[in-house]
């Protein structure tokens, strides 16, 4: 009884393996062009399945390979499962550079140095991207998409309406949202909902708030797990979040909004007549969601973004990024011409062009709007960058951290009892 | 693909003429047996492949997982308690153990009960009987993780004042309510995901004891009439008890299913604010936090709990067969 529940995901896993293997490539195929096909498994649904299709649409035509996508929210589970049972997609995205160090020490995943043109890489991409996806020395991943994390977003019509500045520093980023919440309307838009990854846009904060409160060494022996989560350094961040999330009068609806609007949704409220929030705190993605869910805003006009202000002027200019990570688990001639051609700056010139992705390549210049490519520069061209801390974490260390996220927002005054159970799970989950 | 259609050919013709053969040859060994010693061999011959199967499939993984839940996360050093101290100590699973026990067990099962005994009984007095039970039955169709998806646009929030989206708060806010969090407000969301659960069963519970309630003899409950008894007499003290054996069995199925909870849960809520089950914990550890041990901790310590209600189950199973 007890196993059927336990069975069932890995058992619908197993089937959907089982039916993609039955569709693997088929060696009498090859034509004038390569033909057959390459699985690929990532973790896009909707419009960014839609654009990676569009992306990889020239690689199918000019190859005549047929691209097999498989999209999930849940990648980390499939992805590990998949691995752990001989059963692999060819070419997969990796949920984190944690993951991706686990796969590579496991000798699951191929080097990409024999695969790429590794000399063009270097001079296309900044060092810090192409490090992060290496292990031991391997490029063992590599990125095809970039996001800037730590945008504020606004509407520039309203701050102009209003009389708003935009803040040049931490302190007047919170004297700003004092004036607007008693102003009789609310500062910000926040939703952390999302589905079973619920409360990482929080993450978001607390990483852009440590890294620009206490620096990048701090950040990095946070992330490493040799920063206790109990350390005055990293609770005085929590503290710092709750100088806003905490504060009823700061967040459109409260803590019940927090908990419940969708992260895709929350920002929405900007663009209302009159506008219920003035900021939104989002990764440089968020702006296709703001204009598929509202058509008639532009770009620039409706919405503009300025940087998490600088907190300490020590770390002036300090930025956090992310972006999505491609592996090759097994080494076919169709997997490596994929992989050549995602990191070529045409197709990564394509999402790019259809909005919500910026490249990591410093060649992609195809930007729709200036925001996009405001974003862009400040992420390649960033005086202290560092990448999403919460991806870097065990996936346990960063399960827990999510959910503290929803915890503290629900409850501020249990922040010394989330913050010990963090270290519990620290002191857990870094072991391996 | 096309290369592929001998092997699929061969799983399809393979079983089936494993087992003819198997047939064939045990029949011809016992033939050579003496007379006397056939009967008592035959049953476990024919029965072997199923006990087999049972061992293979299910008591052998149950073993594997208690031996895998006294080792470390990676089932290479053994540890001996050291999974359960931690899993027992972890407050999530002491609210998983505690939704479990008390809100899935008693008001999972509860009200799918009552919904299914008040339906069955309802629906055998009206015209439109099939029709009826087709619609309360039509959600069993449904896969949970659907099932779940689809409240949860039923219980969807948005700030006052905000367009409400959700089903449930655009009424609320039509008749001038506040909106609620409804997913997101402790203890009243175990009892909205439960109810998600009840849709989606009570039609399992009305099918079967719609078919018990039309085993009861018309003879009894029209003698019963004719000595004055009222519709509720009729009811508590013939077709009650006629139905208490199929009522329990569906209990027992609605236990274990209530033990299990895992899909409404683990979409909808992903067991924040206060909504953890069991299930939830393991699937955590073992593909979140990639710990087999505490994973299979957690399934030893579910197994455990539905134990109890096997035997009770059997027990009954037994009296029954007594009785006959």
């Amino acid at each position: 009884m007890v196993r059927s529940t336990f069975a069932r995901p890995v058992a619908a896993v197993f089937v959907l393996g089982l039916l993609i293997a039955a569709c693997g490539p088929s060696p009498r195929a090859v034509q004038g062009s390569l033909g057959g096909t390459v699985s690929v498994l990532a973790t896009w649904g909707g419009d960014e399945q839609t654009s990676f299709l569009a992306m990889v649409k020239p690689f199918e035509d000019q190859y005549g390979v047929k691209v097999q996508y498989e999209g999930t929210r849940d990648l980390n589970a499939i992805l590990s499962t998949r691995v752990q049972g001989g059963n692999p997609p060819d070419v997969a995205g990796l949920p984190g550079p944690g993951q991706m160090s686990q796969f590579a020490k496991a000798g699951k995943l191929i080097d990409l140095g024999n695969v790429l043109d590794m000399n063009a890489m270097k001079d296309e991409y900044p060092e810090s991207f192409l490090k992060l996806a290496q292990v031991d020395g391997k490029q063992v991943g590599i990125f095809i998409k970039a996001a800037l994390k730590g945008p504020i977003w606004y509407n520039p019509k309203q701050f102009t309406a209003k009389g708003y500045a935009v803040p040049k520093t931490w302190d007047e980023l919170i004297t700003l949202s004092k004036n607007i919440a008693n102003s009789g309307t609310t500062p910000w838009c926040i939703g952390f909902e999302s589905a079973a990854a619920s409360g990482w846009p929080g993450t978001d904060w607390l990483e852009d708030i440590v890294l620009r409160q206490s620096g990048p060494d701090v950040y990095d022996q946070w992330w490493q797990g040799t920063k206790k989560w109990t350390s005055p350094e990293i609770k005085k961040a929590w503290e710092t979040f709750g100088t806003i999330v905490a504060d009823p009068k700061m967040v459109l609806g409260g803590k019940n909004a927090m908990l419940a609007t969708a992260f895709g949704d929350s920002g929405n409220p900007l663009f209302s007549n009159p506008p219920k929030c003035f900021m939104h705190h989002q990764a440089s993605f968020i702006t296709d969601f703001f204009t598929k869910a509202n058509p008639s805003i532009k770009s620039g006009e409706d919405f503009a973004f300025f940087m998490t202000p600088d907190i300490d002027t020590k770390y002036a200019g300090a930025v956090t990024g992310a972006g999505d990570l491609f592996g090759m688990f097994k080494d076919t001639p169709q997997a490596r011409a994929l992989m050549n051609y995602l990191t070529t700056p045409a197709a990564q010139a394509i999402w790019v062009k259809r909005g919500g992705a910026l490249s990591p390549d410093k060649k992609v210049t195809e930007y729709p709007d200036k925001i996009a490519s405001d974003s862009a520069k400040a992420l390649t061209s960033a005086k202290i960058f560092r990448f999403d801390a919460s991806d870097l974490m065990p996936e346990a260390m960063n399960a827990a951290f999510w959910k503290a996220i929803l915890d503290y927002t629900n409850d501020p005054t249990k922040l010394d009892s989330i913050l010990a159970s963090l270290d519990k799970v620290q002191a857990d989950s870094y072991k391996k | 693909m096309i290369d592929r259609i001998p092997q699929v050919a061969a799983a399809l013709v393979l079983p089936v003429a494993a087992l003819v053969g198997y047939i064939v040859v045990a029949e011809w060994i016992l033939h050579r047996l003496p007379e006397r010693a056939r009967p008592r061999v035959r049953p476990w011959v024919w029965i072997g492949p199923a006990l087999a199967f049972v061992g293979f499939f299910l008591i052998a993984p149950a073993i594997e997982t208690i031996f895998l839940s006294l080792l470390d996360a990676t089932s290479t050093n053994f540890v001996g308690i050291d999974n359960y101290v931690a899993v027992l100590s972890d407050s999530n699973v002491h609210i998983a153990i505690r939704n479990n026990l008390f809100w899935w067990i008693v008001f999972f099962t509860g009200f799918v009960l009552i919904d299914g005994l008040v339906i069955a009984v309802l629906a055998d007095r009206v015209r439109y009987e099939g029709l009826a039970k087709s619609l309360i039955f039509l959600p069993q169709a449904i896969s949970f993780v659907a099932a779940g998806t689809i409240w949860k646009f039923i219980y969807s929030y948005q700030p006052p004042g905000v367009e409400q989206t959700g089903t449930l708060n655009a009424i609320t806010v039509f008749f001038g309510g506040e909106p609620q969090p409804w997913l997101t407000q402790a203890p009243t969301n175990n009892l909205l995901l439960i109810i998600v659960g009840v849709w989606a069963w009570a039609g399992f519970a009305t099918v079967i004891l719609s078919a018990a309630l039309k085993g009861v003899p018309v003879e009894l409950l029209e003698a019963a009439r004719l000595d004055g008894a009222s519709e509720t007499m009729v009811f508590r003290q013939i077709v009650f008890p006629l139905l208490l054996p199929t009522i329990t069995v569906v209990a027992t199925t609605l236990v274990i299913f209530a033990l299990k909870a895992f899909d409404v849960v683990y979409v909808m809520t992903n067991g924040n604010f206060d909504t953890e089950v069991l299930a939830n914990r393991m699937y955590k550890e073992m593909f979140t936090a990639r710990n087999y041990g505490r994973a299979s901790a957690v399934a030893v310590l579910l197994l455990t709990g539905i134990i109890p209600v096997l035997i009770f189950n059997l027990r009954r199973f037994r009296e029954q067969e007594a009785i006959r």
